[in-house]
């Protein structure tokens, strides 16, 4: 068993010594001298699946034991991975608020935008939807090459949603061929129920 | 040092204070000190340092300074001049302390304000940061009370600075640029302001070291207000959580929950990681705006286009005064 005195080591550190300290030993014993310290050592034993007793416990003095379990050894990897892209990258939705790509050259910005949005059919996970506000309707509407990316996206189960608002203030509403028109009230729902990219 | 000890340390102490020019004062414990100059400007005045929470001392600089100047925003002002304060070892190259210093003289300029000297210590630790000068309008003036019924709560960057700044610490991940939260660290809170004369904001303030909930009940503190928080909107950095989880919460989350959480109702089924990250201290953390009703759907558009990681996390309702997580 491997003892581990963090006694007067501020945090982060009797964690970081305890994390090292279950890489080579399967019984690790870590004494700390105040309970924040003591909550935060037991938390990374449990999410590394280990057993954790809490052994003695005074104002200022607290004995943890862990013991890590068979299925634990194996996960030790798995549990130095902490901070992976493991958190929803299913179904994104996309906002694209401007007609351009980036900042520079508008020229190039609006290639962008175009090459931009016909990758997002090849994209996995599949979008969930593609919003469109302010001059980014004038995209969705005007140019025939993004309308009918749109139009292949709606086809594979794609959302393509349009700010009604900012459909009428460039005069487009009637020129809608792809795509809802939506309300702000569904548009700020999307965005802060998913996962959202700003394009 | 936490609030409990503070409020008591300060108690024994006697402030002068004109009460005249004074608009906002100690007594508020809001996020800096507003002193009336003309019945058209209003001096503000605030004062922010620490030790560094990232390795690279450039970035260090520049983190430091957006969390002194967000205390001017939060008023809804516009700083206008800066100096700097230093703790700095005699056993640490020079080289690293000009680097805090042109990190922080960077942030300051993007700001628009200037900066002219400051005072310099020998200390065991490194320590920097601002004390900041900003005007405002008097009728533009905004505190962190003066929450209306109905009212929605935005966030304007997502939790988990201090878990972050722990892993850094604790050499679980990098604190380069492409972290999550030390981009958002190194972010001015400046974005939000200029919608703020074309909407009803009600109050203003930004998440610092008493972290959510802490700040939230200084909102709801001269109300009759009730907070309610809707847990599931609650933003935060990627990593964050398996972090927490792993024991990377700093103690200053422990003491602010302590502090806090005897004024924190529930309903539903807690998410204990996230509700521990609601008392999370925050370095630079965002703004928390508690606009009108009609108005928030608006500004949450206009601050999703300007690419701010904004949602609205809570409400002010009727009721009892303090904050309600409602988990589902």
């Amino acid at each position: 068993m491997k003892e581990i005195d963090a006694r007067g080591l501020a945090c982060p550190k009797p964690v970081v010594l305890t994390k090292k300290a279950m890489a080579d030993n399967d019984e690790i014993l870590t004494v700390v001298d105040n309970r924040t310290a003591s909550e935060n050592v037991a938390k990374l034993a449990r999410k590394m699946k280990a057993e954790v007793t809490i052994v003695e416990e005074a104002e200022d003095y607290f004995k943890i034991m862990i013991k890590k379990t068979a299925a634990d050894k194996v996960e030790d990897k798995a549990g130095a991975a902490v901070g992976s892209e493991s958190e929803s990258q299913q179904g994104k939705v996309y906002l694209v608020a401007s007609d351009t790509l980036g900042e520079g050259d508008e020229e190039l910005g609006k290639i962008l935008i175009k090459g931009f949005l016909s990758t997002l059919l090849d994209i996995k996970p599949q979008p969930k939807k593609v919003i469109f506000l302010n001059a980014g309707v004038k995209l969705a509407v005007l140019e025939k090459d993004v309308t009918a990316v749109l139009a292949d996206l709606e086809a594979a189960g794609v959302k393509i949603l349009l700010c009604g608002t900012c459909l009428d203030y460039y005069n487009l509403s009637d020129q809608v061929e792809v795509g809802e028109v939506s309300n702000m009230y569904e548009i700020v729902d999307s965005l802060n129920s998913s996962s959202t990219v700003r394009v | 040092m936490g609030p409990k000890a503070l409020a008591q340390v300060l108690r024994r102490v006697n402030f002068p204070a004109d009460p005249e020019k004074l608009l906002i004062g100690l007594d508020k414990a809001d996020d800096a000190a507003v002193y009336s100059l003309t019945d058209e400007i209003a001096l503000i005045q605030t004062l922010d340092f620490f030790t560094p929470v990232v390795d690279d001392p450039y970035l260090f600089g520049q983190i430091a300074a957006a969390n002194a100047l967000s205390d001017v925003y939060a008023m809804g002002g516009q700083p206008i001049l800066a100096m700097n304060i230093v703790g700095f070892p005699s056993c640490l190259e020079a080289e690293i302390l000009s680097q805090i210093l042109q990190g922080g003289a960077d942030k300051v300029k993007e700001a628009g304000a200037s900066l002219c000297g400051g005072h310099t210590v020998v200390d065991e630790e490194p320590k920097y940061g601002l004390s900041v000068t900003g005007t405002v309008h008097p009728d533009n003036l905004l505190s962190n009370s003066g929450i209306k019924e109905g009212d929605l709560i935005l966030l304007t960057k997502p939790l988990g600075t201090g878990v972050m700044v722990s892993a850094i610490k604790g050499g679980f991940t990098k604190s380069d640029e492409n972290n999550p939260a030390v981009k958002s660290m190194l972010t001015l809170n400046n974005t939000a302001l200029k919608y703020f004369d074309q909407y009803q904001i009600n109050a203003c303030t930004d998440v610092t070291g008493f972290g959510l909930i802490g700040h939230l009940l200084e909102m709801s503190e001269n109300s009759s207000l009730e907070i309610t928080i809707e847990a599931p909107e609650i933003p935060i950095f990627e990593g964050v959580r398996d972090f927490a989880e792993s024991g990377l919460l700093p103690a200053g989350a422990y003491k602010n929950r302590d502090n806090y959480e005897g004024f924190v109702s529930e309903s539903g089924k807690r998410d204990q990681t996230l509700y521990e990250l609601m008392y999370d201290p925050q370095t630079s953390g965002g703004l928390l705006i508690s606009v009108a009703k009609e108005d928030a759907a608006e500004l949450l558009i206009d601050l999703y286009g300007e690419g701010l990681d904004v949602a609205v996390i809570a409400k002010a309702k009727k009721g009892q005064k303090g904050v309600k997580i409602e988990w589902e």
